[in-house]
Parts: C-alpha cells; structure tokens; sequence
C-alpha cells in the first residue's frame, strides 16, 4: 500500500532527545512512513545515540554536508564559514562529533544517498539536503526567488521539494500547484526564541491529487540536553541556543531578513 | 589626459593569454546590473574598472532598461540580483529599480554609502518590509580608520562611509562591509578586530564584514603593480576544482553595452559577450589575469563569505 501521509525530519545535530520525541509524535500522527534529510551529527552531545533510532524506527536518511565530512574524516564541515568566531565554534563541534562517532557509522553514512524521491498523493516528492543541484545550497527565504524554484521543479522534474540545509523552516507556494519547503530541523530551534523544534508532516489530500505540507512544532525535554551538553563541555553559547531559542553562533550566513528576526 | 583612463602599464601585466580553459554558464544564479557604469563621486585608488565622476565609458541604464532585463532574467529562473556601478545612488531612479527588483527576487546593492539620503533610505525600507525578499546593502571602506581607508578611497571616505552606515543602521538596516585587502596578510586579524570597532562605534551591534582580494587590473595596475607572467588559469588548475566558485560559472552583468560575462571585466572588451541575455550563455575563456585571483580565493563577489585568511 502506498503511504497517505510521511513524516520528514531536518538536521538532527546529534538531538537524540528531540528525535525521540519526534519519533512518538509522528507515529501518533499517523505517519506510515519516516524521512530525514540529513545532517545527523554536530552541535549536540553523544553522536552515536541517534543513529540506533534512526535505523530502529527505518527512518531512510539521506545524506547531508556533516554526514559526507564525518563519513570521509574531512578536515571541516563543509558549511564553508569564514568568520574566525563562527569558524572556532564550528571546529569545535566538528572535532568533537568526529571523535565520538564509531567507524561503524562513519561508514554507514557514507552510503546514504544525496537525495530521495517518493510518490504522494499523485506528486512526485523530491527530498534533498541543501537543494536538488547541492548538498551545500544554502536556500534562504529572503534570497531564494520564486522564479529560481520554479526552475528547480522544471529542472529536477518534481511537484515538491524539500530541503533543510540551512536550519531555519518556510515553505513557499510555486506555480501550477507545485511547492517548496525547508522542513526546519530537530537539533535546535529556529532562531525565534522558542524552545521547540519542528519537522514537517506531508499528507496526501484525498481525493484529488496533491500534498499538504505542515511544519509541525515539537516540545522535547531540551533541559536534559543541555544538560548532557554541559556534561560534554560543549561551548556554553551551544547550550544557551537550546535553552533560550536564539541562535548565538554561525550567523554570518544568515541574510538580513533572517538576521534580523534572531536576537544576536 | 582624463585622469580616469589607465596609463602606460607593463606589457605583461596586462597581456591576454592567447587561449584559455572554458567555463560553461552552469545556470544564470545572479543577474548583475551596471545601473551606472563606470561613472562614481569617488575615485578610489583601487578600483578595478577605474570608476570616476568624469569616466562615462560605460553609461547610466534608464529604469525602463533595467525592468526589460528583469522580465528575461525571470524567464531564466534566476535566483538573485546585484546592483552595481560606480556608485548606484547616484541614480536618481534607483529607488524605483530596487523595488521592482524586490517584487521578484532578492537583490544586494554595492555602493561606497557617501551618497545615501533620508527619503532614499526611508522608501527602501518600506520596500524591502513589503517584500518577501532581502535587501543587502554592501558598503565598501578599505581600512579601519581614516588613515588607512583614506589615502585609497579620498580624503573624508572614512567619516562619510560610517555616517552612511549610521544612517542604515537608522533605517533598520544591517548593511555589510566590504573591504578590498589592502593591507597585510599578517595584519589581519588586527585588522578585523578593528572594523569590528568601527562598526561598534557608529552603534552597530551585528557587525558583518566581507574581505575581498584586490584585483590587481585597472587603477589598482599602479598601486600593486599588476600581474605576474604566472598569474593564469589553464586546464590543469581546474583539475578536480569546484567550477561553482566562479562566478562566471553562475552569474552574469549588464551594462549599457550589453551582456558581459562577469562583474570584473567590464571594463575589457572581450567581456562583452552581446547585446541579449542569450548571447551570454556561451561559455567564457579564462584569458584574463584577473582570472587568476578568482580561481585562488573562490566565490569573491557574493555575499556570504570571504576569502578567509590562509588566502595569500
Ligand atoms: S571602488 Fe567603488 S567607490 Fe571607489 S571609485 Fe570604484 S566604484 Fe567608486
Ligand atoms: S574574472 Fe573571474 S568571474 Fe570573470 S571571467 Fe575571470 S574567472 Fe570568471
Ligand atoms: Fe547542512
């Protein structure tokens, strides 16, 4: 039987407390089949206790910037930073995941594919990390026209497509019924001074053919992982992103718009 | 003699190569728009195309013309805009160009903001809030103090430069600062830490700073001295190397002689690739010196990132 309704999971940054949670709430939903698109380690505590999850609930992964680094041991995360204070922060998660993943996963991730396409409710689906073309595109919002997307749908020939590369969730409608969507991410909330993380929820909308997207917000026990963070000796600025909801590192690639809406 | 015009260079410097590896127009990512070419209030000693208030090599585009470009430039799907010149505030339509620009796609202005006015900023603003797009503004200064930026850009640039940040920063701007490299390498990290300063001075609590390499053509020929007979691009450079950093690869200008292939080289004439968008998307030879510099520090004229320091 083909599922009605699939559950997509973002970057999960090592948030094994949120992907549990997740887990739960999507199959409390309803979804029959699970997705995440990529970007399993980095930023939080103990990299190894997600994959298990991942692999006991058959969630099919697909590959992001931070799995393909881990995986081939490369010297930095790919994320391309440039500023030396964003540059630091991201060397210490960096180190830090690549110390604590086992070779046994380390080679697992550096199967997974770059992208994923499933069929829904008539449409075809197109699951990615950065975009189609990259797994390191950073699609933002306020930079990404509408034209370009449109481009996209033609080009890599889907009705949807969804990324989540660059952390933050939106979505945005796109001619002849078509869409995109970043689906937000697991390992940290969205920069707007909420604790929660989201995913999205995908369902086929009955009788005619088509998809809803909803970004759905997850409340997880975000005290206990920062605690565990703590416990790591991860950077205080890490753990205070967890507890207050503002992103405190890595803002150079945020454009203003985006910018603006944090705190920092 | 107009000042502007480029004296007497060395013959290597500035000689073509005859022949260089092709980069294809992967997909027009960027539309750039020359709004007023090479004319510019200030005439830094750097600049690349030689801007001056007197050098109308390349002229001013009317809105009409830069609405005609933005209707192709959808058709191509592209993803985002620049507007550059000289110096864009010295179109008096430039307000009307950036808000039809920001009802389909997100644009980044470059302007060295000694010319920005209250009803100017004010009616950005209210472009870019009714819009779903940003609004980057880019403003350029060469050094952390009048001292430093000064000699390069004209005397008063500093203090003019960071009152039009303040003036942004009024506007709920959060404008980046661009400074070409000009100092040196070992100095870096002083240097930042005191654009840092400057910016905090003028109240800016999210500084953003992007650092470009000098491209050693037009003015700036005199100031460094040019190129070096090594200083080219061939075929086995490219070798296992990301294309994607070039911005030829992805991007394309128009001034008002037609379609060239890369901000950089307007001022060459075999940048011109022809009058219509279309003309442009052949494939371009890396002929040029300058060429050189891209392909050793990468992805130099977007926004998000700069050159990093390992960069010589
Ligand atoms: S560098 Fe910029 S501000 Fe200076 S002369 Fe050239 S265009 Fe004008
Ligand atoms: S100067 Fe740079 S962007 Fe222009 S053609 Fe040469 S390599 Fe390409
Ligand atoms: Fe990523």
């Amino acid at each position: 039987m083909r599922p009605e309704r699939v559950a997509v999971f973002g970057g999960i940054y090592s948030n094994h407390l949120a992907l549990e949670a997740a887990l739960e709430d999507a199959g409390a939903r309803g979804a029959q089949a699970l997705y995440c698109l990529g970007d399993l380690g980095g930023f939080g505590p103990h990299p190894d206790r997600v994959f298990p999850l991942l692999r006991e609930a058959d969630v099919k992964v697909v590959q992001g910037n931070y799995d393909h680094a881990i995986g081939q041991g490369l010297a930095d995360c790919q994320c391309g930073y440039t500023d030396p204070r964003d540059n630091h922060f991201a060397r210490i998660s960096y180190e830090y995941t690549l110390r604590n993943t086992s070779d046994r996963w380390r080679s697992w991730m550096r199967e997974l594919p770059p992208e994923r396409r499933i069929l829904l409710g008539g449409k075809r689906v197109l699951m990615c990390h950065g975009s189609p073309r990259r797994t390191n595109e950073f699609l933002w919002e306020s930079t990404t026209s509408s034209d370009f997307l449109d481009w996209l749908t033609r080009e890599y020939e889907a009705d949807v497509i969804l990324a989540t590369h660059t952390g933050l969730y939106w979505r945005r409608e796109l001619q002849g019924g078509r869409a995109f969507a970043n689906v937000g991410v697991l390992g940290r909330p969205a920069n707007d001074g909420r604790t929660e993380v989201e995913y999205a929820l995908l369902s086929a909308s009955g009788d005619r053919p088509g998809v809803d997207v909803e970004i759905v917000s997850l409340g997880y026990d975000h005290e206990r992982l920062a605690r565990e963070m703590q416990d790591e000796d991860l950077p205080a600025e890490f753990v205070e992103t967890i507890l207050t909801g503002w992103w405190t590192t890595c803002l150079e690639a945020l454009p203003a718009k985006e910018r603006r809406r944090g705190r920092h | 003699m107009n000042s502007a015009s480029s004296p007497a260079i060395s013959a290597e410097a500035s000689r073509l190569a005859d022949s260089g590896p092709a980069i294809a127009l992967e997909h027009l990512d960027a539309l750039w728009l020359q709004v007023t070419g090479t004319v510019c209030n200030l005439r830094c000693a750097h600049c690349f195309i030689s801007c001056a208030p007197d050098n109308d090599t390349l002229g001013f585009l009317s809105l009409e013309t830069v609405i005609g470009w933005l209707e192709l430039a959808r058709r191509h799907g592209v993803k985002e805009y620049y507007v550059t010149g000289g110096e864009p505030f010295m179109h008096s339509d430039l307000p009307g160009m950036l808000e039809a620009i920001l009802r389909c796609g997100p644009v980044t202005v470059l302007t060295n903001g000694t010319l920005f006015t209250e009803p100017v900023l004010t009616r950005l603003a209210a472009a870019e809030a009714a819009s779903d797009y940003s609004l980057e503004l880019r403003v350029s200064i060469d050094g952390p103090s009048p001292e430093t930026n000064d000699p390069i850009r004209g005397e008063g640039t500093f203090e003019r430069a960071m009152e039009g940040i303040r003036k942004l920063l009024g506007h709920g701007f959060l404008p980046i600062l661009t400074a070409a490299r000009v100092w040196d390498l070992a100095d870096e990290e002083t240097v930042r830490e005191q654009f840092f300063a400057a910016l905090r001075d003028v109240g800016c609590e999210r500084p953003r700073l992007k650092i470009l390499p000098s491209l050693r053509i037009g003015r700036e020929t005199l100031r460094t001295g040019g190129y070096d007979r090594h200083h080219l691009v061939t075929e086995e450079m490219l070798d296992s190397y990301d294309r994607a950093q070039l911005l030829c690869s992805n991007s394309r200008i128009v001034t008002s002689r037609g379609a060239h292939v890369c901000p950089i080289l307007v001022d060459h004439p075999d940048s011109l690739m022809g009058p219509t968008l279309e003309d442009a998307f052949r494939p371009f030879e890396l002929r040029h010196r300058a060429c050189f510099t891209c392909w050793h520090h990468g992805a130099i004229c977007s926004n998000h990132g700069d050159i990093g320091r390992n960069a010589t």
